[in-house]
């Protein structure tokens, strides 16, 4: 190795250090905070405790947030993964006029549904409906949000289910439901796994929705509920808030683990014979 | 059991396509009945259509004597294998076989016993556990039967039944398809486009082209005395030579490429000077390198010489045009030198204006 080859390695690797530190940082100030006795906002070596654990267990507000954030968690994946499955089927197998467009077009504004342009009108239609301070409320928006893409990614999937599965099961005499039930169920369930999972993971961290719909603080899920912790003196609650932070992003590691695991992720069809 | 009947059957796509045009057919009861035809002729939306995937547009299905034209497929008591056999990947060898058992809400032990004991009689009986995944194409045709025959239907529809597996195991499929339907005695429809296929399976052939019946018969009439030229070309390993000839006067003789050639068993029916397409299976024509003392050969220039193992297919062209002949395989020929084609004069069939004549 010539002189010039090594300051080029030892420059490689040092630039690819500092942009592995750049994106570690946060996680190891995550996963170090929450166990010392004085968290600060820069990493280090914790002073080893678990009293800040003790104290969270003991904050009923925050323990409410999580049972909260569950529901909707639970509730939107429910709605999206029911909604896109039966959708995507059926947009899969009828012929209509101008339903790739009609795809397209939803997907499209998919991303404004629940984003923030839309804001004053959604709250207006919320107050309408009598939905706000809901949790039914943020469901309903948030699953509208999340359903186009949802039914683009199934769509694929249904598409690559041979027709002959159905028409087979059809000569046999299952109805339309049994053949649902029966057949395409089971074999896009890798892409409902998927579905499910990014909906949860979506609504998980989604703050603007429930902040805006939802008043009362024992409805507000752990998204919004960490954003008012705060000492008596009006700083940072920073045991609080990264002994939070590590719970909260538990179950969400969890469930691509297990998901992943189980089913594997994908986000296309086709059938492994 | 049960025979099906088709009258008038016709099937209009969206757009004015017209996949079947006035389909007349009898399917006696317990036959196995082969639908031929090259792609694109219909065959296959028949089945369908049979089945109930399709709906008539005009005509109507009869199966046993029930009248099933609007009925839905599930209930008119068929089962259809598909050509991707359509296993559901996700439910093992015997979830698959009882499954139309389950439709049915038979019990889950009857079921479970019922899947074995068909699985045992088709040589299933160890891959009960398995996934359709893990077998091999013979074994997932076999899943495919069993499913089939579990629910004891009163017909059998196969699309394409071996199309989807290896020469080799065509064969022995084939063979096993053939027992199977003599001893089940349930009839049977199936689409083929591999006129060998139809050939040696079937009982009876209906010969397809775009959406109608050009002739229905046992194997041998259709091999031996096709009513069309379609069907005359479309029979037969190696094509029918179709060669336009001339009747002569007293119809004892018909020039082809200036050779009188014999007329064959068609002779009564001929008028001197009309014209006519002489018609000669290569397995029936006689080639030698000299013209003989007979005459009535036809002569041409060697072209190509194809080795099909027992035999070589030579191709002649002369003045008659182009002439295919299939020569034992110690025949000397080779490509360039000059040769002729004797007919067999009881294999000649005439066809006048595409139609068989006598």
């Amino acid at each position: 190795m010539t002189p010039g080859q090594a300051v080029r390695t030892v420059l490689r690797y040092a630039s690819l250090s500092l942009l592995l530190a750049f994106f570690a940082l946060p996680l190891l100030w995550l996963a170090f905070a929450p166990f010392d006795r004085a968290p600060q906002i820069a990493v280090s070596l914790p002073e080893f405790t678990l009293d800040n654990f003790r104290d969270l267990l003991d904050n009923e507000n925050a323990l409410r947030s999580l049972r909260n954030s569950l529901l909707l968690a639970a509730g939107t994946g429910a709605v999206v993964v029911t909604l896109s499955a039966l959708a995507a089927y059926a947009l899969s197998r009828v012929r209509l006029p101008g339903r790739d467009a009609l795809l397209y077009a939803l997907l499209l504004l998919s991303s404004i549904v629940t984003g923030t342009a839309a804001m004053v009108p959604l709250f207006n239609l919320a107050y309408e409906l009598d939905l706000i301070d809901s949790q039914l409320g943020v469901i309903l928006v948030l699953s509208g949000g999340l359903l186009p893409s949802a039914i683009f990614i199934l769509k694929d999937f249904t598409d690559a289910t041979p027709r002959s599965y159905e028409e087979s099961a059809r000569v046999f005499g299952a109805s339309p439901l049994q053949i649902m039930r029966h057949i395409v169920v089971p074999v896009i369930r890798p892409g409902l796994a998927t579905i499910g999972v990014w909906a949860v993971a979506q609504v998980w961290g989604n703050f603007l929705i429930p902040f805006l719909l939802l008043r009362s603080p024992d409805k507000s899920p752990a998204a919004v509920v960490m954003y008012t912790f705060y000492t008596e003196g009006g700083q940072p609650d920073l045991a609080l808030i990264s002994t939070f932070s590590l719970l909260y992003s538990l179950p969400v590691v969890l469930m691509f683990l297990l998901v992943s695991s189980r089913y594997g992720f994908r986000f296309h069809g086709g059938i492994k014979r | 059991m049960a025979a099906i009947h088709l009258s008038g059957l016709t099937k209009d796509y969206p757009g004015g396509v017209r996949a079947l045009d006035g389909i007349d057919l009898t399917v006696a009861d317990g036959e196995f009945f082969a639908l031929l035809g090259p792609s694109g002729c219909g065959k296959t939306t028949l089945l369908r259509t049979v089945a109930g995937l399709e709906e008539a547009t005009g005509g109507a299905v009869r199966i046993g004597g029930d009248d099933v034209t609007r009925t839905p497929p599930g209930r008119r008591d068929v089962a259809m294998v598909f050509q991707d056999y359509a296993l559901f990947p996700h439910m093992t060898v015997a979830d698959n076989i009882a499954y139309p058992l389950r439709i049915r809400k038979v019990p889950a032990a009857r079921r479970r016993d019922k899947a074995a004991e068909t699985a045992r009689e088709l040589g299933l009986g160890d891959h009960l556990a398995r996934r359709p995944g893990q077998l091999s194409g013979g074994q997932q045709q076999r899943v495919a039967l069993a499913r089939a025959m579990a629910c004891h239907p009163s017909a059998f529809l196969f699309d394409e039944p071996l199309s989807n597996l290896d020469a080799r195991l065509r064969l022995e499929a084939r063979t096993f398809l053939k027992r199977l339907q003599r001893d089940l005695r349930v009839t049977t429809v199936f689409v083929t486009h591999d006129q060998a296929e139809a050939l040696a399976l079937a009982d009876r052939i209906a010969v397809l082209e775009a959406g109608r019946v050009r002739q229905t018969g046992t194997p041998t009439e259709i091999f031996r005395r096709p009513a069309n030229t379609f069907v005359a070309s479309f029979i037969g390993s190696t094509p029918m030579n179709l060669l336009p000839g001339t009747v002569e006067r007293g119809g004892g003789h018909v020039t082809v490429g200036g050779v009188p050639l014999p007329a064959g068993p068609a002779r009564a029916a001929l008028t001197g000077g009309e014209e006519v397409v002489y018609g000669i299976r290569p397995e029936y024509l006689t080639f030698s390198g000299t013209p003989g003392p007979g005459g009535g050969a036809l002569p041409g220039t060697v072209t190509v010489v194809e080795n099909m193992g027992s035999t070589q297919l030579v191709t002649l062209e002369g003045p008659a045009g182009t002439v295919q002949v299939v020569v034992p395989e110690d025949t000397p020929a080779e490509p360039g030198g000059a040769g002729y084609a004797v007919p067999r004069s009881d294999r000649v069939l005439l066809y006048r204006e595409g139609q068989l004549v006598g």
